[in-house]
């Protein structure tokens, strides 16, 4: 396994947002987490980063619990890609994604043949070969996303956390990009968990859906999570219904209802 | 040739040129050829090789440390803030730095303390330090809470101004001769150092630029941000002690000797950005501090040929380079 929760609970406040919750990713697999705003998955990303201790209980990263991994081999076994945008002039996206290959080089940061080659193969498997010397303020979002994902290959992990990959995109952006990420898990191998709030990208691309259902979470197959009638649950208000046909979401206009 | 190789070079000839030029020119001019044997040969004991070896060599010098020290804290701090309008003057490191001096010169004198001169120069560098130190820390911590640019470089601003006020009071109470030496120091003066207050000068700038080169990758992963450097295995907490210290011996130990040297900081890590087209401190480190050298040579050329102190042609010269950098990050503020 490559991610385990064991006994996760995190709080916020007074507000319990996940009791003890306990699951797991293998290798090669795409995961959505998903979940409505404030129900704590930038949180639990985060947690599973090593990015701070939010939470009780245990997380293990390849077996090994995170507590007891030092930062400089952590990052050799997970890599994170944030929603924060990176836009800095004079860096190219070369440049970028070399800064993935930070764990492995020396310390001024000097690249070998081998590191080039990374970086080259993982900018070609993002399509963004064509972009190597263009600088990062230059680009669109959906651009800029790709090049930070070739970052995170580059940085050579079996883990990839990304918090709402898909967020400021376009239609056909997003759904392109979600490919990527299937690929990513399918070609790559690697253990992808992603945050989003794009339903029909978790619910048909993914091989599991993590959904936060304050405080319990369920990860489960799509079909699954929907036979058990636990999407439906998210839409309480009237005039929103989940569709299991299409796996959408369908708005009802006033006049129907 | 790549660019930065070449523009390395042009630098360096650049700087040496400038040094050779800042040893030639001052009240008495002493032409190039006996600059040059003066430095290089051993036993002539012309005035020119006196004035040269004994005076302006020091001078010169200082400008070459101050301008490579100021540069290379300013780097970091843009780097480490994520913010081009860092630097060690409009953060109010400088301004630390001067009530730590403040505190020393006019402070004791009021408490009937008198120093040997040594030990003076000593105790206004550990002053510098502290107050450097303190105004840092407080920036720091602020800025670990609040992301906004403005909100940090307003804060540093009016725990400039605050200091200011202070120092006017210690200013106020202070006998004519520890104030008359205060108002030197805040003059900004390069040549005021001391051979002795070299041997405390030297080693401190040296490791100070020692530890920013060493702290190179550590820099280069903060450019993406804190999450994605501690996702690279950076131990953030031990990399904001290095800088915090690299930057506290470089600003502060220039404060203190050369007086509130401004916009060196703030313009020249900009300048550098321009001139290599990179954003990679492998080249930004070294290019800055040998551009920040180059700046303070002229600097200094120029404040001696009109004869003014050298922190008004600084500021005469970076402001603008500040004003166009915010025009142009204008979309950042917007």
């Amino acid at each position: 396994m490559s991610i385990q929760l064991k006994n996760i609970t995190i709080s916020y406040g007074t507000r319990t947002l996940l009791d003890r919750v306990s699951t797991s990713l293998p290798e090669s697999s795409l995961t959505a987490l998903i979940g409505r705003n404030g129900t704590g998955k930038s949180t639990l990303l985060r947690a599973i980063a090593g990015l701070g201790r939010y939470h009780d209980g245990e997380i293990l990263l390849c077996g090994r619990p995170l507590t007891q991994i030092p930062a400089d081999e952590r990052a050799k076994i997970i890599a994170f890609v944030t929603t924060e945008k990176v836009r800095i002039p004079n860096l190219t996206c070369e440049d970028v994604v070399a800064l993935g290959r930070a764990p492995y080089t020396n310390w001024i940061g000097r690249l070998q043949d081998i590191d080039r080659e990374i970086v080259h193969h993982a900018l070609n498997v993002v399509g963004m070969s064509s972009f190597a010397h263009k600088t990062m303020d230059a680009m669109s979002d959906g651009e800029c996303q790709r090049v930070m994902i070739a970052r995170a290959l580059a940085q050579d992990t079996p883990i990839i956390l990304l918090d709402e990959p898909t967020a400021f995109l376009d239609l056909p952006n997003r759904y392109s990009l979600a490919l990527l990420l299937s690929r990513l898990a399918h070609e790559e191998h690697k253990c992808v968990l992603f945050s989003t709030h794009d339903m029909d990208i978790a619910l048909t691309l993914c091989d599991s859906v993590m959904l936060i259902d304050t405080p319990r979470l369920h990860n489960d197959t799509a079909s699954q999570l929907i036979s058990r009638g636990l999407i439906d649950r998210l839409f309480t208000e009237a005039g929103i219904r989940f569709d299991p046909e299409t796996k959408g979401v369908r708005l009802e206009k006033k006049s129907d209802i | 040739m790549s660019r930065s190789t070449l523009f390395f070079i042009l630098l360096s000839l650049l700087t040496l040129l400038l040094f050779l030029l800042d040893l030639s020119v001052g009240s008495v001019k002493i032409p190039f050829g006996e600059v040059c044997s003066a430095l290089l040969s051993g036993d002539d004991a012309s005035t020119s090789r006196d004035i040269i070896l004994n005076i302006r060599l020091l001078k010169s010098v200082m400008a070459l440390l101050a301008g490579a020290a100021l540069s290379a804290s300013g780097l970091q701090m843009q780097t480490l803030f994520r913010n081009p309008l860092a630097g060690p003057y409009i953060l109010g490191v400088s301004s630390g730095a001067s009530l730590g001096v403040a505190l020393f010169l006019l402070g004791a004198p009021l408490l009937g303390v008198q120093a040997h001169s040594f030990v003076q120069s000593l105790g206004i560098t550990g002053a510098a330090w502290t107050g450097a130190a303190l105004v840092l820390a407080l920036v720091m911590i602020v800025s670990r809470h609040i992301k906004d640019i403005m909100v940090i470089l307003i804060l540093g601003m009016m725990l400039g101004s605050g200091i200011s006020a202070v120092v006017e009071i210690l200013q106020y109470l202070s006998s004519e001769a520890s104030l008359k030496s205060f108002v030197v120091w805040t003059m900004g003066s390069l040549g005021d150092v001391t051979s002795s207050q070299l041997w405390i000068v030297l080693p401190v700038i040296l490791s100070g630029l020692v530890l920013s080169v060493v702290l190179i990758k550590p820099l280069n992963l903060l450019l993406l941000g804190e999450n994605y450097a501690r996702t690279s295995g950076l131990d953030i907490r031990r990399t904001r002690m290095w800088l915090f210290l690299s930057t506290v011996l470089l600003a502060g130990t220039i404060t203190a000797f050369c007086g509130p040297v401004g916009f060196i900081g703030i313009a020249v890590p900009h300048l550098t950005r321009l001139l290599f087209r990179s954003a990679d401190h492998r080249i930004l480190v070294p290019g800055a501090m040998l551009t920040g050298a180059s700046l303070l040579l002229i600097c200094d050329l120029i404040s001696k040929l009109l004869v003014l102190p050298v922190n008004t042609i600084t500021a005469l010269l970076g402001i603008p380079v500040v004003i166009l950098v915010v025009i142009r990050n204008h979309k950042f503020f917007s």
